[in-house]
């Protein structure tokens, strides 16, 4: 939808000449002779349209100071990220010689992750449906293909007994109705009470709007669910008055309300305010849209994959989509189109009504401080319930960062991040905690264990033979005299501002920070990834930790985006400084504090490859000594591959 | 001073045709000059939306990547010793026209300019690597810096859309 203003006042559709002329010109000129007349006439045009130009520019300026050329690049950097697009704009666009890195097969072939879902080749983005039935757990994807960008979409389709050992299976659906011809986009499950499934999905039809339709598994009895059906009655719901034809898509897993019908929630804007669209169903052809909103934030643009659930205000289990009671809070989630950025908030749903009021307002879905699942890169995500086990998982696409010319040249484009469990932090109440699925373990080889103290401007290779395929989880401590120096201290600032991004990244030293691990790193560090920690003084003289990771430094290629991600992460009284990190080739996810704050980065090394790549440990804190004690395995292959008859056989590897 | 006004206004509505979006559009992105006559010299321009107007700029990304392959095929028998950059350059333009240019179509014409504003970003990328790999000066510089403008103009215009 257009959202340009018009700054010229256009009124009149008559011709402006020949109007204002007889008009205009006042009745004492009239006696001067025509050809003066005409001469002093159009010099004034001249100069008139000279004011007018510089006016006019002028004008727009002041009027949109906030919306000149900078805005966007601010909007993405208000969100606290180098979004990917502006890094690089900035960085290259300038007169400065940027040397051309021309990519080889041996180094883009590196980069295929070996334990992460992702594709043959082509391209993916949203994961769609996930669900889990007659003991696979099903994965449907956005895929392209015939190319490695986004384009010609179709459902992928893969299943898993483990949610690590995919299979890929045969396409589930494509475009081959009106009302999807333009492409079959993202959608999510419901089971009815009678255990069969149904999925609704955003249809682009064949004059490009967006319209929400019905399907289901052709044969139930199928349990790798290879063909689905599409309702003959298609589609079900098409955007409402005063939504845009192209603002109406991803609706969310349906919950039953306690009147026993099913409810919906489909993402929208209204002018640039997100908002979340409800209905309720009984039958999941015919629906009632509510008046109201299940939610709304001002400011916050199109709402693309909202997705909306209970979690336990107590119990670190996941809970069925419909569940609702006193000891339950409920998440609102939506991707924001405008930065690329996942968001969250708890808060209370009201099912009389079918609205949700945030616990905390000013962190609200959308804005800019808004909890992310993810401060890296990670989007269009999704939970579904897991019967078998009890769990609420989430799914994250992991785009790529590198330039377009790489993805087509190597085949493809993004992964999926490693599927993890949600629960309500029980301690804070106020954020989520995601881990990685316990079937990950299943893929953990050797190991080796370490206990090191590292003195302030350490680094320490960290021997472990093969340095791309690792699980690590280490435990810091600062060596408490340090701590004590540090409060005792008082003409040490708070740290207000800090954060990763304008904090310099790893090179810049505090007293308590930065230290972490280097991963992805060559012998000589002429290319690494620092995942770390840096500790400062907060508000209040209380200790502030903030978890990072580093790319700035992690390739000397040119045409890939390399931001500093990261985020303040809660350290509870008592608790040791812990984080896990997963590298799995060109992804990298770290997890601190159990899974308090989460950072996914993509990484494009071109020395730091294959039996070169290494890992380091490093404390670049001024004061401090820290003590690391740490496990790193060597992590197996998943051996992601085309479902065949022998799979059946197989049994399941946890 | 009241006769200025009315000029100002007269020359205004000259600027502007009937129902064109163009200037207060162009006003919002990094070259309003370059945007201005870009748009104006497609017939389709004045009548446009937004969409329209992105899916024009994307028309002349399009083609400057068309001219600037055709360059680069003619250098190599002029500059044989540039051949190096020249192939990284014949790549990286090869992917403008086969990947940039087609996504940013259809994500601009089916409502999901997001992956638009990917294609748009990537074209104006390629084209600096392409000149990053010359050092300094090359027969390319003005056409590749060309595009790295008409892709921030054509972002600016796809953000519009999101």
């Amino acid at each position: 939808m257009a959202s340009t203003e018009a700054l010229l006042p256009v009124t009149s559709r008559q011709d402006p000449l020949s109007e204002s002329r007889s008009d205009q010109i006042p009745e004492t000129r009239r006696r001067r002779p025509i050809k003066v007349h005409l001469a002093v006439y159009s010099g004034l045009l001249l100069i008139a349209l000279y004011v007018a130009l510089i006016v006019t520019h002028d004008g727009s300026t002041a009027q949109h100071g906030a919306k000149d050329e900078s805005s966007t690049e601010s909007r993405a950097s208000l969100a606290g990220v180098s979004e990917k697009s502006n890094d690089r704009v900035s960085r290259l666009s300038d007169d400065r010689k940027v040397e051309a890195f021309p990519w080889n097969n041996t180094m883009l072939s590196w980069q295929r992750t070996a334990f992460h879902f992702q594709p043959e080749k082509n391209w993916m983005n949203d994961p769609n449906g996930p669900l889990f039935y007659k003991g696979w757990y099903h994965f449907f994807y956005q895929y392209n293909p015939n190319a490695a960008v986004w384009g010609d979409i179709v459902w992928g389709h893969a299943v898993s007994k483990d949610l690590i050992h995919w299979l890929y299976l045969p396409i589930a659906m494509v475009p081959d109705q009106w009302y999807d011809a333009n492409g079959v986009w993202t959608g999510s499950a419901t089971f009815l009470d009678d255990g069969s499934i149904v999925m609704l999905y955003t249809g682009s039809t064949d004059k490009f709007v967006q319209v929400q339709n019905l399907a289901y598994p052709e044969d139930p009895s199928d349990p790798l669910l290879l063909k689905w059906a599409k309702f003959s009655g298609n589609p079900v719901l098409v955007p409402p008055p005063g939504i845009g034809a192209k603002d109406f898509r991803d609706p969310t897993t349906a919950w039953k309300t306690s009147t026993g019908k099913w409810r919906i929630t489909i993402g929208s804007k209204i002018n640039r305010t997100g908002i979340s669209l409800i209905y309720d169903t009984t039958d999941f052809k015919t629906y009632e849209k509510h008046d109201t909103l299940l939610h709304q934030v001002p400011n916050t643009g199109m709402w693309e994959c909202v997705d909306f659930y209970p979690v336990s205000k107590t119990q670190v289990n996941g809970l069925d989509t419909s569940v609702n009671g006193p000891g339950v809070k409920h998440v609102i989630k939506a991707s924001m189109d405008d930065t690329r950025i996942d968001h969250y908030a708890i808060g209370t749903y009201y099912d009389s009504n079918g609205t949700w009021v945030p616990d905390n307002p000013s962190i609200d879905v959308g804005i800019s401080t808004a909890l992310r699942y993810d401060y890296g890169k990670f989007y269009a995500s999704k939970t579904f319930y897991d019967q078998n086990k009890g769990r609420r998982i989430l799914w994250g696409w992991i785009g790529e960062s590198d330039s377009e010319a790489a993805d087509v040249q190597k085949g493809w484009s993004s992964v999926q991040g490693i599927p993890r469990t949600v629960v309500l932090d029980t301690r804070t109440r106020k954020n989520l905690v995601q881990w990685p699925v316990e079937e990950i373990k299943s893929l953990r080889l050797s190991s080796k264990k370490f206990d090191m103290t590292i003195g302030p401007g350490t680094v320490v290779p960290v021997d472990v033979g093969s340095a791309t395929q690792l699980d690590i989880e280490a435990e810091f401590e600062i060596k408490t005299e340090d701590l004590k120096l540090f409060f005792d201290d008082d003409s040490v600032e708070a740290d207000k501002k800090f954060s990763c991004e304008t904090s310099g990244g790893s090179t810049a030293r505090g007293a308590l920070g930065p230290f972490g691990f280097s991963v992805l790193a060559d012998e000589s560090l002429s290319e690494q990834t620092p995942v770390y920690f840096y500790v400062t003084k907060g508000k209040h003289s209380k200790l502030k930790t903030v978890f990072c990771t580093d790319t700035s430094r992690s390739t000397m290629a040119n045409d890939v985006v390399k931001p500093i991600y990261g985020s303040f992460v809660p350290v509870l009284k008592g608790e040791k400084l812990t984080m896990r990190i997963l590298v799995d080739h060109s992804i990298v996810e770290g997890f601190a504090q159990g899974g308090r704050t989460c950072i996914t980065s993509r990484v494009y090394p071109t020395k730091a490859i294959y039996g070169a790549t290494k890992l380091f440990l490093f404390n670049n804190a001024i004061d401090a000594t820290v003590t690391a004690s740490f496990k790193v395995w060597q992590m197996n292959s998943a051996f992601i591959h085309p479902y065949s008859p022998d799979d059946l056989g197989v049994p399941s590897r946890t | 001073m009241k006769m200025m006004k009315v000029m100002m206004l007269i020359v205004m509505m000259m600027m502007v045709s009937e129902g064109s979006i163009i200037e207060p559009t162009c006003k919002e992105t990094p070259d309003f000059s370059l945007c201005v006559s870009l748009l104006n010299s497609d017939p389709r321009g004045s009548s446009a939306d937004t969409s329209g107007l992105a899916l024009i700029l994307i028309d002349k990304i399009k083609g400057l990547a068309t001219k600037t392959l055709n360059e680069i095929n003619g250098l190599y028998k002029k500059r044989p010793e540039l051949k190096r950059a020249l192939d990284e350059c014949s790549r990286r333009y090869k992917t403008i026209l086969n990947a940039d240019v087609p996504e940013a179509i259809e994500a601009i014409s089916k409502g999901v300019p997001k992956f638009g504003e990917d294609g748009v970003i990537d074209a104006g990328v390629e084209a600096s690597v392409c000149q990053g790999g010359f050092n300094g000066r090359s027969p390319l510089t003005s056409l590749t810096k060309s595009m790295q403008k008409i892709s921030n103009v054509t972002r600016a215009i796809v953000r519009m859309l999101l």
